[in-house]
């Protein structure tokens, strides 16, 4: 009966210092291992070797060799598809993404209104915005908007014989940003979200001193949904640099009519896995790279000036 | 007296006028409401009924009722390729399944680690692990490419299944350690104090309690992965191994938009298990990007 050396004894005998600090921290490495290795494997390595790449001449075949700044070189001044691509990429996201938060947050006002039916309306908004990226739905913008497709059927209706829209270049990027408009849900839930968050007294103090529905909504709802409106904002931009699926649809991976649909994705692709120029379309992902992070740089340095926090 | 008499009989009649009023607005955003979402439902409507169509009434018809309903387009299409579609359907599927358990497990794993255990640098792979969530993917694109044909697995599909067992998609992390930090402390501690393992506690108490946000991260990771279409263009070269959506993409381009009502109803039937987890989960899906600004 001598308790003195059981086991259940609280004091851990003296080990070693490596053993101690595996004990303190062990657990947390192992389950960090998986993270750890693709962390390593997958991100930080393949991200280092495509800055090395974008030095290099390498198209898979041959070892990279280096040609130093040569493809930035060529990119800023001899490449007439990256200017293509960079107009297109601006005017797709400098369009459809306010758009597409307009209408996000002119739905989502409507339905805080504690309407009847409001799952419904929710449901179906929402809808496009899950489906969006498959080929399925690329396919059927191909279609609605093809010279005999279902829009121009529907407006020889009203006696207008509408251009072909995918085929033509004046209106083919449009048609890609009346499509993530279309998917305006998810931002639009966050905005539901966020107008929920809204103090309803604010409201009830505003109209009895008088301030219309149009000053509410600009001294009230605005600014105390800026902070979502500047997360919707910074995610739906990102999202939208990164758009491929139904550019490379609707135009058969060509980017086509006269470049017009070039996203710069769809750029990246075509250098990479059409050309195999994998050096050239190394420096092309780290220019993007860049333009995302001066970007997000951006929204977060003016962010302190439009962007209202209660606290 | 006439004063309160005169403010009694004023009252009602205001608030009767405002709540008129109410209704005719409540009555014409519902108008409104209906308009637009018939507008938003109107082109995926119209898809289905063109599945059901003959041919040569695709490009005429603005309606939705077809003239005749024919089934035939179903196994035409389904057929229409040197591969059928079972094959695609089978291929996304089993990717589809294995990267739901790799996200689960590894972002699980990983989440559990950040929000509940004690290390050195915790802090600072925290903050690597966030930073990476703002990495365009084409940065990593063109070295993981080559690694992965150095490893010979171009043209299959571990490329695409691998990395979710690597917790590539870090936004589940944080999704899940935002889960987790809400799960009171109190229950893991006593599980501490009884000798349970830090396995034992991710396993017995951690999981279990968070089935929610497992779900949600199983149900993104499902339909992501379904609609990939960027991935399987990279890595997926013989038309055996193809998923729905690259089936899709040989669709348009060998039968040269010949055979639309075919592939409509491949179109349409891609998008059934999309529209399965749509109607069964909607509440989970809705909560998700609602608490964590899930993009799409």
């Amino acid at each position: 009966m001598t308790t003195i050396a059981s086991p259940a004894s609280p004091y851990v005998p003296t080990r070693g210092r490596l053993a101690r600090v595996l004990a303190r921290n062990g657990a947390g490495y192992l389950f960090l291992l998986p993270w750890f290795i693709g962390f390593l494997g997958l991100t930080a390595g393949p991200a280092l070797a495509s800055l090395y790449l974008s030095f290099t001449d390498f198209d898979l075949l041959t070892s990279p060799r280096w040609i130093g700044a040569a493809n930035y070189v060529r990119i800023a001044t001899a490449d007439p598809r990256f200017i293509a691509s960079m107009q297109v990429t601006f005017v797709y996201v400098l369009l459809s993404v306010p758009l597409k938060l307009a209408f996000a947050l002119l739905v989502a006002m409507a339905l805080n209104r504690g309407m009847k039916g409001l799952p419904w309306y929710r449901a179906i908004f929402y809808l496009p915005s899950l489906l969006g990226t498959s080929v399925a739905i690329a396919v059927l913008w191909r279609q609605l908007f093809a010279g005999n497709g279902l829009v121009n059927s529907f407006l020889a209706n009203f006696g207008i014989e509408g251009p072909s829209w995918i085929s033509n270049p004046n209106y083919s990027l449009y048609t890609l940003v009346v499509l993530s408009v279309w998917q305006f849900g998810s931002p639009m839930i966050i905005f539901l979200a966020g107008l929920r968050q809204i103090p309803q007294d604010m409201y009830e103090a505003a109209s009895l001193d008088g301030a219309s529905k149009w000053r509410q909504f600009w001294k009230i709802t605005l600014p105390l949904l800026t902070p979502v409106v500047f997360f919707n904002a910074v995610v739906q931009t990102i999202e939208a640099f990164k758009a491929f699926t139904p550019a490379f649809i609707i135009s058969g991976g060509t980017g086509g009519p006269i470049n017009s649909t070039l996203f710069y994705t769809l750029y990246l692709y075509q250098e990479a896995f059409g050309f195999f120029r994998m050096g050239y379309a190394s420096a092309l992902a780290w220019i993007l790279l860049v333009i995302v992070a001066l970007f997000t740089a951006f929204s977060f340095l003016t962010a302190r000036y439009w962007v209202h926090y209660d606290d | 007296m006439t004063d309160i008499a005169v403010t009694d009989d004023v009252r009602p009649n205001e608030t009767v006028g405002l709540e008129k009023r109410r209704a005719w607005v409540s009555v014409l955003l519902h108008v409104l409401l209906i308009g637009a979402s018939i507008l938003m439902l109107y082109p995926l409507l119209w898809m289905l009924s063109a599945s059901f169509r003959p041919e040569e009434e695709i490009f005429s018809a603005t309606s939705l009722i077809p003239s005749s309903v024919s089934l035939e387009a179903y196994p035409r299409g389904w057929f229409g390729l040197r591969v059928d579609f079972g094959t695609f359907f089978w291929n996304s599927f089993v990717i589809s399944i294995l990267s739901v358990i790799g996200n689960v497990l590894a972002c699980s794993l990983a989440a559990f680690a950040f929000a509940r255990l004690k290390f050195w640098g915790r802090n600072f792979w925290f903050a690597i692990m966030l930073g990476t969530l703002m990495l365009p993917y084409h940065v990593t694109l063109i070295p993981q490419y080559v690694l992965f044909l150095n490893l010979g697995w171009v043209g299959t599909m571990l490329p695409l299944v691998v990395p979710k067992f690597l917790a590539a998609d870090a936004f589940f992390i944080f999704l899940m350690v935002q889960f987790f930090r809400g799960i009171p402390r109190e229950l893991d501690e006593a599980a501490m104090m009884d000798g349970c393992s830090a396995w034992r506690i991710y396993w017995r108490i951690m999981l279990p309690l968070s089935l929610p946000v497992l779900a949600t991260a199983a149900i993104f990771t499902f339909i992501w992965t379904w609609d990939d279409f960027f991935g399987p263009l990279i890595y997926l070269t013989d038309m055996r191994t193809y998923t729905v959506q690259l089936g899709l993409r040989s669709f348009v381009d060998s039968t040269g938009l010949s055979d639309w009502s075919g592939l409509f109803a491949m179109s349409m039937l891609s998008l059934v298990p999309v529209f399965f987890f749509f109607l069964f989960f909607q509440r989970l899906l809705i909560e998700g990007i609602a608490t964590t600004g899930i993009k799409r």
